[in-house]
């Protein structure tokens, strides 16, 4: 180490792979419904490809976590987004395919991709 | 380092470790990998959450779910359930953070409420066995900014203006304590560390050391800078394993950084650490004693002045400091002197750690901002006194401190406030003591231990403190005469004024201050022959009432030296000439019908 600037580098790329442990994180969190019926419908490729997105993106103020059961099985995988300044969104039937597009449109341009949000999908 | 979605924080303190928490870390590891979670969770092992008395603690972000207690068989639970489905599991969860449907941050929580974090602020967050880590959580930038911003002067005016003063428990200006030594004239200076945390109880240096090693290594570096050193010594004592672990590891991290060694960030600056073990005397925790120590030397204290400063370390000019002195400088280099003299009170800046022990709930480890009360520790952050008994005082600075009485609760903890009323900040040791505590006997605790302690070199400490214990003896032995009082005062105040160093001149502070507080307990033990909490033995008696003894014999079947006769159905009788007064006789009895009066 010989300069700030080789700190500063390295303070930012850790604090990416740490950053979920501060509680007063302001980022997106996408939340991935892995109860049962969510892991049998495929909720664990989506949730993993939600991170390989997100790690490729460098995006250091999302979290991925997961959670129960809403109630929707049949629209499993759901994948709840909240980002700041939005309303929540509830995407179903999630396929990894999907997940690039989502991160992109919603995550990083705040602009949700309707054709794939459960009012839509249950038409 | 990957990303991970999810971190599992397992506590690897010395309180968790004791209980098992390496165990539930292996464990945890195991199920993840059982569940192929291992790419999206990491397990990591941080330092001391401060909640010792309900470890193992793990916690698991980005929920932040504060788990308690946690066994190795939970671990598989915790994997299922809440890593695997998301659900969180309810029941292992430390009860004030668990909600209705949610969980409460920990910050909200009684414990954490009051507290502000500066000298842990990353024990418990971060791996200490990870550089990185600490870098990501703004290490090494104020050594940084230092070296390439800022000149000696200039950090030694920083940490005066901060107002921040020794945490060892004298409580000297640190600023002041730097600038003499940048200002003593050598060829070569040192900075050492003191680590020999050895009042009884405390424990706040070692989980500093624990948790976040790499804080006390960059401010000993930034103050090699300032005072113009190249070398550092961390004198750390040998019963703390996996604090001198954990140091190593770091200090290897930090030369492989070129964080120590030569030409630190490319300037000309260069300073490296040796770590040098104490073999566990209390003496050594002495600055004369500690450097005399390092040298190589038996342990023994010398005169002062000259001070450390101006001939310390093989007679160089050196500065010492303790290490919770250490872990908040780095935070004032980042965010200011201006920022760190606005917390406290006027003439006490900052916080301070306090080792939360004795009959308490919450036991464990809180840092609280200085003028915060007695009260509000015990109470609110400690969670009041167990089994419903009523406080009846604390003792802060342990064997060189004194105790606070009840009546006093509403004392804001700072060091002028509490030099006011005979007690003193020391090193961090709160001691919290019930109904059920005989201050004789807590003197005479704390006298023994600076007794056995004493290094014998000057004559009042060697002899005094030995007089004064002898004289305590006599009098929770029953045979103790008026003028014993005034005896035990006269030599208390001869030895604070001529003994050779802090250990002499303080070790009489705790029956001082319990003579103060307390001296109608002292006159009870002298004049009535009573002990008024019921702990001194040899003013006790075991009875038994004869109208509930039932004659089952349990008793006398279970009395080790035979002092319990009687005939089977009949009322029983204790033979006070044999009884050693154990105690066994009356935890035996089914009817209550033996006590001690």
């Amino acid at each position: 180490m010989k300069s700030l600037a080789e700190l500063e580098a390295l303070r930012k790329s850790t604090l990416e792979k740490i950053n979920l442990r501060k509680e007063d994180g302001d980022g997106a969190r996408v939340v991935v419904g892995m109860a049962t019926c969510g892991i049998a419908a495929g909720a664990r490729p989506v949730l993993n490809a939600f991170m390989e997105e997100i790690a490729k993106r460098n995006l250091d103020n999302v979290t991925v976590t997961q959670t129960g059961c809403i109630g929707l099985c049949q629209y499993e995988p759901i994948v709840e987004i909240y980002t700041p300044g939005l309303e929540k969104v509830t995407y179903a039937k999630v396929k990894p395919e999907m997940v690039a597009q989502i991160v992109t449109e919603h995550i990083v341009n705040g602009k949700p991709c309707s054709q794939y949000t459960i009012g839509n999908v249950q038409k | 380092m990957e990303l991970y979605r999810s971190h599992v924080l397992v506590c690897g303190g010395t309180g968790c470790t004791s209980s098992k928490s390496q165990l539930v870390m292996e464990n945890m590891e195991k199920y993840i990998k059982e569940y192929n979670l291992d790419k999206e969770v990491k397990v990591v092992k941080t330092g001391c959450f401060g909640l010792c008395a309900l470890g193992p603690v793990v916690v698991v972000y980005p929920e932040g779910a504060f788990y308690s207690m946690v066994t190795p068989e939970d671990t598989k639970e915790i994997v299922e359930e809440h890593l695997l489905k998301g659900r969180i599991v309810k029941r292992l969860l430390y009860s004030p953070t668990a909600e209705e449907d949610d969980i409460k941050s920990l910050n909200e929580v009684d414990f954490y409420k009051k507290q502000k974090r500066i000298a842990l602020r990353n024990c418990g967050v971060i791996n200490p066995e990870i550089i990185d880590e600490y870098i990501a959580f703004d290490g090494y930038k104020a050594l940084g900014k230092v070296l390439t911003e800022m000149t000696p002067e200039q950090v030694v005016n920083e940490i005066k203006e901060s107002g921040l003063r020794g945490r060892g428990g004298g409580g000297f200006p640190t600023g002041l304590k730097w600038d003499f030594t940048a200002k003593a004239v050598g060829d070569q200076k040192y900075v050492a560390c003191n680590a020999d945390e050895g009042d009884p109880g405390a424990f706040m240096d070692r989980s500093i050391l624990e948790g976040d090693p790499h804080s006390v290594i960059e401010a000993m570096a930034i103050a090699a800078y300032a005072v113009g050193a190249n070398q550092g010594y961390i004198y750390i004592r040998a019963e703390y394993p996996i604090a001198v672990k954990r140091l190593q590891i770091a200090i290897g991290q930090a030369r492989e950084y070129g964080l120590l060694g030569k030409n630190i960030f490319g300037t000309d600056f260069c300073f490296d650490i040796d770590i040098r073990l104490g073999a566990g005397a209390f003496v050594c925790g002495e600055e004369t004693a500690l450097m005399t120590s390092i040298e190589g030397h038996r342990g023994e204290p010398r005169p002062r002045p000259p001070f450390p400063a101006v001939k310390g370390l093989f007679a160089k000019p050196t500065l010492l400091n303790n290490v919770e002195t250490y872990a908040n400088i780095p935070v004032i280099i980042n965010n200011g002197a201006k920022w760190f003299a606005e917390i406290g009170t006027e003439k006490s800046k900052g916080t301070k750690v306090f080792a939360l022990g004795g009959k308490i709930v919450n036991t464990g480890l809180v840092e609280i901002p200085m003028g915060t009360t007695l009260r509000e520790i015990v109470e609110e952050i400690g969670g009041g006194i167990p089994n419903g008994k009523k406080f009846k005082a604390a003792q802060t600075g342990g064997p060189s401190g004194g105790c606070i009485p009840a009546s006093l609760i509403d004392t804001p903890i700072d060091y002028d406030s509490l030099i006011s009323i005979g007690a003193m900040m020391g090193s961090g040791g709160l001691i919290v003591m019930d109904e059920t505590t005989c201050m004789v006997d807590i003197a005479k605790f704390f006298l023994e231990f600076t007794v056995d302690e004493s290094c014998g070199k000057c004559a009042p400490c060697r002899i005094g403190t030995r007089r004064m214990l002898e004289i305590l003896e006599k009098i929770t032995s029953g045979k103790g005469e008026m003028e014993d009082i005034e005896k035990l005062k006269k030599l208390a105040n001869g030895i604070k004024a001529s003994a050779l160093c802090g250990l002499g001149q303080t070790a009489p502070n705790p029956v001082l201050s319990t003579l103060r507080y307390f001296e109608d307990e002292y006159i009870a033990h002298v004049v009535d022959k009573k002990c008024p909490a019921g702990v001194c033995k040899d003013l006790l008696q075991y009875k038994i009432n004869p109208e509930l003894c039932k004659g089952c014999s349990l008793c006398a079947r279970n009395c080790p030296v035979q002092a319990i006769s009687g005939q089977v159905k009949s009322p029983f009788t204790i033979d006070p000439e044999k009884c050693i007064k154990c105690g066994v006789c009356a935890s035996s009895c089914k009817f209550n019908a033996i006590s001690k009066q």
